[in-house]
């Protein structure tokens, strides 16, 4: 039972930790972070990396779909913009990475903006078509305008470098995805503790009366996309460092879609949720990999069986977990968290 | 002087005559209050007023200017023009004080850079609001026990409260309440009806309601209009509204006029 937490000032009251028991378990949670290159082997250097990107995108699309109520079919779209910026920058200028990563993420912000446009007028499933009318017409550029995106054949761009140091290998990488992915966790939570937060849910929760307390729908439903596609656009970014090539097949609608899927899955309009999503989505399918090659020494048939059956079972899971858990995996931390909180009582 | 000022409004939807020629003012802090029967063009009125619909015709004027239909609702409530809905707006899934504190948005200046980073300007302003909010309005309202629960879980009557919370923390000049106390019970009713008194006399807010209840209307309104079929039929103080044959008439239909009064105004029979 969490006893004594009564606070002296509103900015303790306020504050994201307000235990000292919290700060612990961050301060672990970063602590293992930070030493997880140094103990994981290659392969789960990769799957960490491809999270780190995960979440910064999925965080950006919970802001967009999960906060401000806007659902979006445009967020692959958007991180292909940032991927083809960082390409184009790394080929055509010498800017180091922080610049690269910045621009990304302000080129797919005006794109966004672009793209955002007819949220004022259209709304649901209408402006999930729109956005998706976008993402085509994305994919359409990256195609065919050759002279800068390299058509088809994409783009092949040279590592990530600063200060002369260039960040060739995953373990490399690492250190420049997770600790962004951190910061722009940190800076969405400080979003939704301030009015423009506050104005993407009243949006979200009932426009008419965003409207009446003097919130501009259009310039913050704009805002709202600037922002999840800048992140989109940062991840982007870091998707074609990572890679070092960029194609128009880099970024397909099922992408967005998967990180549909990730904010849903996660919960809606919530940024733990939204990162628990983005793990999900990227390691089940690899885990249910492993669990085949686990179960091939007892039945050599596995394989043969498996392959055909991951995808059907990553979907089962999926559906799983909306019907058992509406609200996103984000519910069952919480409810995880209840429990040691009223422990030994019950709630 | 009258704060608020309508002249000659008209209002239509289709061949649907809302409001006909409207006039009617509301002078500086006090409470008027606008009577009428279901359908009379109440809430289309407060719609006009604060922008949510264009009449075709006539002004609005709001402390001697004239509101242009190109004033759109958020302009109209930076103004100064608050108000509540008769079905509850609030926003359901976020807390009561996230609630209240969203009334001060127009009045807050931290752009998305500053909410990025929290820590400094926005931080500061955010700090300055929670300690207004917690002050000036929580504590008046007697709401302080509910401020971290959800608006969903709260009663009727609570997020009624809340709702008003919210307008007060728009720093209004003029207050629009849409039915404050239907659906009510006795003790929340006579809550209500002290929090507005309080509101005019001691925040000097003047107050615009549309209410059915005939007692507390008769109770605390200074000023009263009384609209039906989208026409101003009178205007004035209570106890001259309550004797106007026409309201009478309105409200009760055209028999025995006179034992219809004494229902109307049962102090009435002393005299």
């Amino acid at each position: 039972m969490r006893i004594g937490d009564a606070k002296q000032s509103y900015e303790a009251d306020e504050a994201i930790w307000t235990s000292g028991t919290q700060k612990l378990w961050f301060g672990l949670f970063l602590l293992i972070l930070l030493l997880f290159p140094f103990l994981a082997d290659s392969y789960l250097l990769y799957l960490g990396c491809l999270v780190g990107i995960a979440v910064i995108s999925t965080t950006g699309l919970n802001i967009l779909t999960g906060f401000t109520g806007l659902i979006s079919l445009g967020q692959a779209g958007f991180m292909g913009v940032g991927a083809y910026t960082v390409a184009w920058l790394s080929l055509n200028t010498g800017l180091p990475f922080p610049v690269t990563l910045l621009l990304a993420g302000l080129m797919a912000a005006a794109v966004g903006i672009l793209v955002g446009l007819p949220s004022l007028r259209v709304k649901g499933l209408y402006l999930a078509i729109a956005t998706l009318a976008a993402s085509v017409f994305l994919h359409f550029i990256f195609a065919e305008w050759e002279s800068v995106t390299g058509g088809m054949g994409g783009l092949s761009l040279e590592p990530a470098h600063l200060f002369g140091w260039t960040f060739q290998s995953d373990f490399m990488m690492y250190f420049i995805i997770v600790p962004l992915a951190v910061l722009m966790v940190f800076a969405a939570r400080n979003v939704f503790r301030t009015r423009i937060g506050r104005a993407f849910i009243a949006i979200r929760d009932r426009d008419i009366s965003a409207e009446i307390l003097g919130i501009n729908l259009l310039r913050y439903k704009l805002m709202s996309f600037a922002l999840s596609s800048f992140y989109a656009g940062v991840a982007g970014g870091l998707f074609a460092y990572f890679f070092r090539v960029v194609t128009p097949e880099s970024f397909p609608l099922s992408m967005s879609i998967f990180y549909l899927a990730a904010v849903i899955v996660g919960g809606m309009g919530n940024l733990l949720g939204g990162i628990l999503g983005a793990a999900f989505m990227t390691l089940v399918p690899e885990a249910l990999k492993l669990l085949t090659a686990a179960l091939t020494p007892f039945y050599p048939d596995a394989p043969v069986f498996m392959s055909p059956m991951l995808e059907i079972i990553f979907g089962a899971l999926i559906v799983g977990f909306l019907i058992f858990e509406p609200h996103g995996l984000a519910e069952i931390w919480h409810r995880i968290r209840r429990f040691f909180r009223l422990w030994p009582f019950r709630n | 002087m009258s704060i608020l000022e309508i002249s000659n409004l008209s209002l239509s939807f289709g061949g649907v005559k809302a409001l006909q020629d409207v006039s009617f003012r509301v002078p500086e802090n006090t409470v008027t209050t606008i009577i009428g029967p279901n359908g009379a063009g109440k809430t289309s009125l407060f719609n006009c007023i604060s922008g949510f619909y264009k009449p075709q015709r006539g002004t609005i004027s709001y402390e001697g200017q004239v509101l242009s239909s190109g004033i759109k609702p958020p302009r109209r409530a930076a103004l100064g023009l608050a108000r509540t809905f008769q079905n509850i707006a609030l926003f359901r899934g976020m807390t009561v004080l996230d609630n209240i504190k969203l009334g001060a948005h127009v009045h807050m200046k931290s752009g998305l850079m500053s909410a990025l980073a929290y820590f400094g300007p926005a931080r500061r302003e955010e700090m300055a609001v929670r300690k207004d909010v917690e002050q000036r309005i929580i504590d008046f309202l007697e709401i302080d026990h509910i401020r971290r629960q959800p608006v969903v879980s709260l009663s009727y009557g609570l997020q009624k409260r809340v709702e008003l919370a919210r307008a007060l923390a728009m720093q209004p000049k003029v207050l629009m309440l849409d039915e404050p106390v239907a659906g009510m019970n006795r003790e929340e009713k006579e809550d209500m009806a002290r929090f507005i008194l309080d509101i005019r006399e001691e925040w000097g807010i003047t107050v615009l309601m549309v209410e059915h209840d005939m007692g507390m209307v008769m109770d605390i309104s200074d000023h009263i209009a009384v609209l039906n079929f989208g026409q101003v039929i009178t205007e004035g103080l209570p106890a001259d509204v309550q004797k106007n044959h026409e309201v009478i008439k309105a409200y009760l239909g055209n028999s025995d006029i006179e034992s219809l009064r004494k229902k109307l105004n049962p102090e009435g029979e002393a005299a």
